[in-house]
C-alpha cells in the first residue's frame, strides 16, 4: 500500500546516511558516482501510461519517459540498456526521488515553483508539453466542460490534476463531487462502470487511455477544453546540479539531433560530417561531455541507440493518436527549443 | 553496595541505565539525522502547512469543506470521515458477530452450518479483497442514477449510491434531540429508582416500556408541540445527479459493509467462545432455582459471558478502526487518504505521517480505555 511506501521513504529518510554535499573525487557528482558504482541509472517511471511509460505484452518497458532514461544510460554509460525502472504511484513518486530510490523521476511529472522549491527538486527540461482534460462518454452528450455542472469526476490523488479541477471549477462558479482513488485502474473501471460522468488527467494520459483502456475508443469523447498548462519532465534532487546538467543537456541533444536532421538510422553517415554543429553534437570537435564528466560520444551514443526527440515521440506517442502539436520543434512552429550545444 | 554484576541491586540499575541510555540514542539519532537529512535535500519542515489553502477537493464530509479551506480543516474532514465508518462499524459489526455466533451454537442444523460458513468464509478472505468485492458490486450491479432502482417511494439505488429522502429541516429537529438526551437521562434516573425499589420491596417495575417511553415520547410531544412539521427533502434527478435526500455514496457503503462484515466473522467466533466458557453447571443451578430461559440468559449466563467476551472484542474494535484506512484503496475520503494527498501536495511526509500516527493513537488509546473502563465495571466482583 502507498501509506507503507510513505512510511517507508520516511524511513529511508531517517535512517539513511547524510549524502555528503560535495564529493571529492570522480564526476563530482554524488548520484553519477552512485550511478557508475551500481552500474545502471534507477529511473522513476510511471507503469501505467501507454506511450510514455508501461511495459508491452512482453514486458519490456516502453514509452517517450521510458526512452528518455534509456537515453541517460546511453549518455553516463555509452549502453542505453543499463537502466532499471521502479514503478511509482503519483504520491510515491517524491519521496521516492528524495530519498534516493531512484537518480531521476521521468513519470509526466509537471514542473511547478513549490515542486521546483519546497520538495526539494529540480526541473530543467521539459520533454512533453501537456494540458489537463476531460473524457466523457459520448452518451452523455456532453460538449463543453462548462456543462460538467454537478458531475461526479473521477481523479487520482497527489496530482496538480487534483488542485486544477477544483480551481477549475471554483473559476467557473459550478459545482463537482471528486471521487478520489489512488490507482489507475480502478479510475478507469469505476469510470467506465459510470461512477463517475468523467475522469480527468492530463490530455496525453487521457488519449493513452481511450486508445489503450477502454473497450471501443469511439464511445469516449475528450471535450475540447484545456484547463491548465501541464510541462511535463524529468526531475532530480535539488542540490547535485552536475547530475541535474546532464538530465537537462541529454533533453536538449535529443532536440538538436531532430532539428539537424540526425537519426539513429543516419547518425553513422554523419561521422564525418563538416557542419560543426554535428562535429560538436557527436563529439567529433568541442570536449563537451568532458564538461560534464562523461564520455565525448555521449550524444552519438543517445541518437544512435535511442533516437533522436521526433523519432522517440513517433515511436511511443504517435500511434496513441496524439497529434504532435506543441510538441513540435520550434523551427515547425511548436514549443521544443534548446539552447546551443556548444 | 559493590560494584559488581553479581550484585542484585547494581545490576538491576546497570542494565536499566544501558537499556534507557540505548532507546535515547537510537531515538536522538534518528531525529537528528532526519533534520540533517531534510535540510541537506532542502525539503521544507514546520507546520505552517496546515494554515495553508488545501486547494483540492473532497468528495463527502461531515463539516463544511470547500477546496479554499486550509490542509488542517482537508485532515479534520478526514479524520471525521474515519471516525463516522468506525463508529458505525463497530456498533454494527457487534450486533452482526453477536447473532452469527449464537447462530453457530443454534440446535437447528441449517443456522449453525450457515454461520460457520459465514465465519470460515469471512475470517480467511483479504479485507482488501472483500472491499473491492463490495465496491465492485456497487458499481456494476446497480444502473446508473437515470434507471436508478426504487424499491421504496423515494428511496434510489444507484452506482452513485443509496440516496433516501430526509425530514426537510426545521427548528424543532434540535429541541427533539434535547428531548431525546433527556428521555435518556430520565430513564437512568427511573432504571435506578426501580431497582433500588425491587430490592428493598421486591415488586417489579415495568423499566423497559418506560424507557421506551421516555427515549421515544418526549421527541414526540416536541414534535407535536413543533407544529408536526412533515416537510420531507426527497432526492431528486437533476442534471448528472440526484440532489436533495440523504446519500451514502457507494465507497462508504462498500467500506462499511467491508469492515463489518470481515469483523463480524472474528466478533462471532468471541461471542460463541465467550458463551461456551460459561460451566454448563450454571445453566442447571438456574433451572433448579425455577429462573425462566430468557431471565436466565440475561441474568446467569450473559454476565459471566461478557467478562471472557470484552477483553478480545476491545482488539477487534482497535483492528476495525485500522482497518478503515484500506478506505484509500477504493477512493472513500478518510484521514489516511487526505493525509497522503496532503503529503504530495505539500512534501512533507514526516509531518504528515506524524498526524496519521498521532490520530490513530489517539483514537485507539480512547477505544482502549473504555474498553478497559467498561471491563472493570462488568469485572467479576468478590464479596
Amino acid at each position: 500500500m502507498k501509506l507503507l511506501a510513505s512510511v517507508v521513504t520516511a524511513a529511508a529518510i531517517a535512517v539513511t546516511a547524510a549524502v555528503p554535499a560535495q564529493a571529492q573525487q570522480g564526476s563530482g557528482s554524488p548520484t553519477v558516482d552512485a550511478i557508475r558504482a551500481r552500474g545502471h541509472v534507477q529511473c522513476g517511471a510511471n507503469g501505467q501510461v501507454a506511450g510514455f511509460g508501461m511495459p508491452n505484452a512482453r514486458g519490456e518497458w516502453t514509452g517517450l519517459d521510458v526512452d528518455f532514461c534509456r537515453a541517460l544510460a546511453a549518455a553516463v554509460f555509452g549502453d542505453a540498456t543499463k537502466v532499471r525502472f521502479t514503478t511509482l504511484t503519483a504520491q510515491q513518486r517524491f519521496t521516492a526521488l528524495q530519498s534516493g530510490e531512484v537518480d531521476v523521476l521521468a513519470r509526466n511529472t509537471t514542473w511547478t515553483l513549490s515542486r521546483d522549491t519546497s520538495l526539494g527538486l529540480e526541473f530543467g527540461a521539459i520533454n512533453f508539453y501537456d494540458g489537463q482534460g476531460f473524457i466523457v462518454k459520448r452518451s452523455a452528450n456532453i460538449k463543453s466542460a462548462k456543462e460538467l455542472n454537478g458531475a461526479t469526476i473521477c481523479v487520482q490523488p497527489g496530482t496538480t490534476t487534483e488542485l486544477n479541477l477544483a480551481d477549475y471549477f471554483r473559476a467557473n462558479r459550478i459545482r463537482f463531487t471528486p471521487v478520489v482513488i489512488e490507482r489507475l485502474e480502478e479510475n478507469i473501471a469505476a469510470y467506465l462502470a459510470g461512477r463517475c460522468d468523467a475522469y480527468t488527467t492530463d490530455v496525453s494520459g487521457l488519449a493513452s487511455i481511450r486508445a489503450a483502456n477502454t473497450p471501443n475508443p469511439a464511445d469516449h469523447v475528450i471535450l475540447p477544453e484545456v484547463i491548465s498548462k501541464e510541462p511535463l519532465g524529468p526531475a532530480v534532487r535539488h542540490g547535485d546540479q552536475r547530475w541535474a546538467d546532464i538530465v537537462k543537456w541529454t533533453h536538449f541533444a535529443m532536440l538538436e539531433a531532430e532539428e539537424l536532421g540526425v537519426t539513429s538510422a543516419n547518425v553513422d553517415t554523419h561521422a564525418n560530417s563538416t557542419n560543426p554543429n554535428i562535429q560538436r553534437l557527436l563529439g567529433t570537435t568541442g570536449g563537451l561531455g568532458a564538461m560534464m564528466g562523461i564520455d565525448n560520444r555521449w550524444a552519438y551514443n543517445i541518437i544512435k541507440q535511442v533516437g533522436n526527440y521526433g523519432e522517440i515521440f513517433e515511436k511511443n506517442v504517435t500511434p496513441l493518436g496524439i497529434e504532435r502539436g506543441v510538441n513540435r520543434l520550434w523551427t515547425q512552429g511548436g514549443l521544443m527549443y534548446n539552447p546551443p550545444i556548444r | 553496595m559493590r560494584i559488581s554484576l553479581n550484585d542484585p541491586v547494581f545490576r538491576a540499575i546497570f542494565w536499566q541505565v544501558v537499556v534507557v541510555g540505548t532507546i535515547g540514542f537510537v531515538v536522538w539519532y534518528l531525529i537528528a539525522n532526519t533534520l540533517h537529512n531534510l535540510e541537506v535535500r532542502k525539503i521544507a519542515t514546520g507546520w505552517t502547512f496546515l494554515d495553508r489553502e488545501a486547494g483540492f477537493a473532497i468528495g463527502e464530509s461531515l463539516i463544511e469543506y470547500e477546496p479554499d479551506h486550509s490542509y488542517g480543516r482537508a485532515l479534520w474532514v478526514g479524520a471525521l470521515n474515519t471516525l463516522r465508518v468506525a463508529a458505525i462499524g463497530i456498533v454494527l459489526a457487534t450486533i452482526l458477530g453477536t447473532f452469527i455466533g449464537i447462530g453457530r451454537l443454534s440446535k437447528n442444523w441449517l443456522i449453525s452450518k450457515v454461520c460457520s460458513v459465514y465465519v470460515e468464509f469471512m475470517r480467511n478472505l483479504p479485507l482488501l479483497v472483500q472491499l473491492f468485492f463490495w465496491w465492485a458490486m456497487f458499481q456494476d450491479v446497480f444502473p446508473g442514477p437515470r434507471q436508478a432502482l426504487e424499491p421504496i417511494t423515494g428511496v434510489f439505488f444507484s452506482n452513485r449510491g443509496i440516496k433516501i429522502p430526509v425530514p426537510a429541516e426545521h427548528w424543532v429537529h434540535a429541541w427533539m434531540g434535547l428531548a431525546f438526551l433527556a428521555g435518556i437521562a430520565a430513564s437512568m434516573v427511573v432504571g435506578r429508582w426501580a431497582a433500588a425499589r425491587q430490592a428493598a420491596t421486591g415488586e417489579q417495575f415495568p423499566v423497559l416500556y418506560a424507557t421506551l417511553g421516555l427515549v421515544l415520547g418526549l421527541p414526540f410531544v416536541v414534535w407535536l408541540i413543533g407544529g408536526a412539521p412533515v416537510a420531507m427533502d426527497w432526492p431528486v434527478l437533476r442534471g448528472f445527479n440526484f440532489q436533495g435526500g440523504l446519500t451514502m455514496t457507494p465507497e462508504f457503503a462498500a467500506l462499511l459493509v467491508g469492515l463489518v462484515t470481515y469483523t463480524a466473522g472474528f466478533i462471532a467466533e468471541i461471542v460463541r467462545a465467550g458463551i461456551l466458557a460459561v460451566p454448563h453447571g450454571q445453566t442447571e443451578a438456574a433451572s433448579a432455582l425455577g429462573i425462566r430461559r430468557g431471565k436466565m440468559l440475561q441474568l446467569v449466563i450473559l454476565p459471566q459471558a461478557l467478562r471472557v467476551i470484552v477483553p478480545p472484542m476491545t482488539s477487534q474494535y482497535l483492528n476495525l478502526t485500522k482497518n478503515s484506512s484500506l478506505a484509500v484503496a477504493i477512493g472513500y475520503p478518510d484521514l489516511v487518504s487526505i493525509a497522503n494527498t496532503t503529503i504530495n501536495q505539500t512534501g512533507q511526509a514526516i509531518e504528515g505521517i506524524a498526524i496519521i500516527m498521532a490520530a490513530y493513537l489517539t483514537v485507539s488509546l480512547s477505544i482502549s480505555l473504555f474498553m478497559n473502563w467498561y471491563n472493570k465495571r462488568i469485572a467479576f466482583k468478590e464479596r
